[in-house]
């Protein structure tokens, strides 16, 4: 009876089993279908980079006919990724992987003379040629042939030459594409076309001007390197070089009116050292005030808010300053007031001074209100760099005499981060909080002074004791000496030469 | 009767104390131009004699641990009284015992003092050295500072040079596979308890033979006594020899005190195992010579490791080194020439590799 029933339920459970796998597999191709239906983008997994659901592109259009949707974006790397002509790879609804295929358009470019050369090992170099796309992606056409007709037929999609003014739309139908770029790097922005067209560049190319910078300009091509590759014409180190390449050109602005010193001036600012010699990739370059793909100049009364993404403490108290409101009623552009824009150089305590480089007296009167309260605010930083300079000499005194001064040292940084903090406030122009800054600082400054002091006392003690400890060893040797000589003097003769002791 | 005769004859009643002294009296000391040189003896004696009073005090403060090593040692030197002094006497006195054990044992070889019947001195007075050498490498550790930490490391990294043994000993050495607080505990102990054990027996028998077979005679002093008996000059080894050797003493007394007080030792930084090891490390001066060498050597030489092979040299030569006095002519008159030949290089060579490994960056 028992064994029955246990057969029974046995039965019953392999029964159940199989239900529950079976609506298992039912719910995930009805949820799979759900999914397909309701997207409103293509699905992530494309055949050799391309979106999927790609019907669109059977006609190959250039990509600025209906750039914005993904469906035209598909054509460029359809075409690449798949050894398809691109009117098959349209039919194909299937995604699959990159696979290995025929690319003929190198066996001519490669060859011949630029610009329509392109030699394998600088293609090889190319991010793009890197993640599996081949020439056709952009410029279309058919690399499977090696009739050069059929590889190079308009008719079949083949867009030659990029214009100009068709590059953005061109990059974009791809960077633009957040489900296709997912694939490759799904962290990577997909907004830089929408960027660009904010962009002085952008706007000047959509009234025609075809000189402004497009995508190539600043990240080459063919041989296109990803910003994190030191080599990369937009590599953080490299960016400012980049945009010289028009900037600075006397020639390429004149048309603008635009000055062409930016390079030679950041070459020599705070910033570009920080970049270039201390090797800090997150120091200012062009790209981080103006912006990269929508770069433009900060207005007047936003130049503040740029600076501050970094200096953000100096930020605070600019905005407790009564040169805020002043700035802003003169349509002056804060920050760049005092500092200047491209030519930051390492701020000192003499742009707070009354010498060349004092910054204040080029809008203040000698000896007014405002100049006098200046004076006051320089004399205290200067105070507290004054003691902690001599706080340094004093210890650095003690430890080259042997003194283990080594807490005080570590203290006196203690006093340095109060001087760089009262410096910061400074932006604020506010006495009161500097006057806190300062007193913090000389109060850590003035205990390692003493500290300094008490430790070259403590050696001058040592030194006393030691003169006095050596003279009294130099007369219990003089006194032993002494004591030798005389019971030596004593001593029978005999007693010195052997055997007559003896 | 003075308290002192008081004393004695107490003593002597009980002790036979006169009966005990009696060699010491009787005991003389050659007299000559180079007699100085049997003062280094006594005063490496002597600086041995502060490392064990200023090691003791020292040790009421040292608390041995990655942990507490430095910070206690920080502690003496900042805060106890006196504490700098002690430290920087120990540290200095380390030196200057190291420098005067190899001049002695220089000036041993040169004068020839080495030879029959003291052969057993010079063994005893070689491994004592070595055990010096071995007291400054375990010593250096113990305040584990940066410096210390990384030389320790090197250190024990050479010892795992030698071929079979050297793996297990710096395992043995390290008390693990990397210089760690282990190390450290390890490196106290054998700084505290057992290298002060074996150096003080082996001191012991140092001296015993050394009073037991007298002060030897240069050869050279000896070949002229001979031919002019009369100008040999002898002096009572107590008081006369007793006290210069007591006024040289005093004269090693107020070097120390003064490289101490004007030059205390540096404290340095403390050890972090995870810092990187700091550009041109090298040992305390007495392995210089060794170190420069061993950087020297080609890392291959036909198939063997160059570091390897320059280890094993050094051990054949260290052990050829003990056994020197065997290798002596048995004759007096006519020692053999190619031994004070080769103490002449190895002098040259020693001090050579020193300063150059000094200036090497």
């Amino acid at each position: 009876m028992a064994t029955s029933l246990n057969r029974k339920s046995s039965k019953t459970r392999s029964t159940v089993r199989r239900f529950r796998v079976s609506r298992f597999v039912f719910a995930s191709i009805v949820a799979l279908l759900v999914f397909a239906a309701v997207s409103p983008e293509p699905s992530a997994a494309m055949a050799g980079g391309v979106p999927s659901g790609s019907t669109v592109n059977a006609a190959p259009a250039a990509p600025s006919a209906n750039a914005n949707t993904p469906a035209s974006a598909i054509s460029a790397p359809a075409s690449a990724g798949k050894p398809d002509t691109p009117a098959t790879s349209a039919k194909s609804e299937t995604p699959t992987a990159p696979a290995a295929h025929k690319d003929t358009c190198l066996d001519c470019h490669s060859i011949l003379p630029e610009p329509l050369g392109v030699t394998a090992e600088k293609f090889a170099e190319d991010i793009h040629s890197q993640k599996g796309l081949t020439c056709a992606g952009c410029h279309g056409g058919d690399p499977t042939t090696d009739d050069a007709d059929k590889a190079m037929n308009r008719k079949a999609g083949w867009k030659g030459k990029i214009e100009r003014k068709q590059i953005p739309q061109l990059c974009g139908s791809c960077h633009d594409n957040p489900a296709y770029m997912r694939q490759y790097n799904p962290s990577l922005r997909t907004d830089q076309l929408a960027q660009y067209h904010t962009s002085i560049h952008g706007k000047r190319l959509a009234g025609g001007d075809t000189k402004v910078a497009v995508c190539i300009d600043c990240h080459s091509v063919h041989d296109i390197k990803p910003p994190s590759d030191p080599r990369a014409t937009v590599n953080p180190v490299n960016v400012a070089k980049t945009c010289s390449r028009c900037h600075a050109d006397a020639a390429t602005m004149k048309p603008y009116g635009i000055p062409t010193d930016q390079f030679a001036n950041y070459s020599k600012s705070v910033h570009h050292d920080a970049i270039t010699k201390r090797g800090d990739l997150s120091a200012p370059t062009c790209t981080t005030c103006h912006g990269n793909h929508g770069a433009a100049p900060p207005g007047v009364d936003k130049v503040q808010n740029v600076c501050s993404t970094c200096h953000v403490f100096q930020a605070q108290m600019y905005e407790k300053s009564s040169h805020k409101d002043a700035f802003n009623k003169a349509n002056l552009p804060g920050c760049v007031v005092c500092h200047s824009n491209h030519a930051i150089t390492h701020p000192t305590d003499a742009k707070l001074a009354a010498g060349p480089e004092a910054v204040c007296m080029t809008c203040h009167t000698k000896g007014d209100r405002c100049d006098q309260a200046r004076e006051t605010l320089l004399a205290g930083i200067t105070r507290l760099d004054d003691a902690i300079k001599r706080a340094d000499q004093e210890l650095a005194l003690a430890e080259a005499s042997g003194m283990e001064v080594s807490q005080p040292r570590l203290a006196q940084s203690q006093a340095s981060d109060a001087l760089t903090k009262a410096r910061v406030t400074i932006h604020s122009f506010k006495k009161e909080l500097v006057d806190a800054d300062i007193q913090e600082g000389l109060k850590v400054a003035q205990a390692n002074l003493m500290a300094g002091q008490k430790a070259m006392a403590e050696r001058n003690y040592r030194r006393v004791g030691l003169g006095i400890s050596l003279l009294a060893i130099a007369l219990m040797v003089a006194g032993l000496w002494a004591y030798i000589k005389e019971i030596e003097s004593e001593e029978p003769q005999e007693v010195m030469v052997k055997g007559a002791g003896d | 009767m003075t308290v002192l005769a008081q004393v004695r004859s107490w003593l002597d009643e009980r002790l036979e104390w006169d009966d005990l002294i009696a060699p010491l009296r009787k005991k003389t000391v050659p007299r000559h131009k180079l007699s100085y040189w049997y003062f280094l003896g006594g005063m490496t004696l002597f600086l041995f004699g502060v490392q064990v009073l200023t090691g003791i005090l020292l040790l009421l403060y040292y608390r041995p641990g990655a942990n507490e090593a430095f910070e206690s040692v920080q502690y003496l030197v900042t805060q106890v009284q006196f504490g700098w002094l002690l430290r920087s006497i120990h540290s200095w006195s380390a030196n200057l015992m190291i420098f005067t054990a190899f001049a002695h044992m220089f000036s041993v070889l040169f004068l020839k003092a080495y030879r029959k019947p003291r052969e057993l001195t010079w063994v005893s007075g070689v491994v004592l050295l070595f055990l010096v050498m071995g007291f400054g490498f375990s010593g250096y550790l113990l305040p584990w500072n940066t410096l210390a930490y990384f030389a320790t490391k090197v250190g024990t990294e050479i010892t795992g040079q030698v071929p079979v043994v050297g793996r297990p000993l710096m395992i043995f050495l390290r008390g693990g596979e990397d210089v760690t607080g282990a190390t450290l505990t390890r490196f106290f102990g054998f700084h505290v308890a057992v290298l002060p054990g074996i150096a003080t027996l082996l001191i012991a028998i140092h001296i015993l033979l050394v009073q037991r077979l007298g002060m030897s005679v240069p050869p050279r002093v000896e070949s002229e006594w001979t031919v002019n008996p009369s100008a040999r000059r002898e002096m009572k080894f107590f008081p006369n020899f007793a006290l210069r050797e007591l006024m040289a003493w005093y004269v090693a007394l107020g070097i120390l005190g003064a490289l101490a007080a004007i030059f205390p030792w540096n404290l340095g930084v403390k050890a972090d195992p995870f810092a990187p090891a700091p550009a041109g490390i090298k040992p305390e001066w007495y392995f210089l010579f060794m170190f420069q060498t061993l950087k020297l050597i080609p890392s291959k030489i036909w198939i063997i490791d160059g570091e390897v092979l320059g280890v094993i040299g050094f051990g054949v030569v260290a052990l050829l080194w003990v056994l020197l006095p065997f290798f002596e002519s048995q004759e007096t008159s006519r020692p053999k020439k190619w031994i004070t030949g080769a103490a002449i290089f190895a002098l040259a060579y020693m001090m050579g590799m020193s300063i150059y490994g000094h200036l090497a960056q």
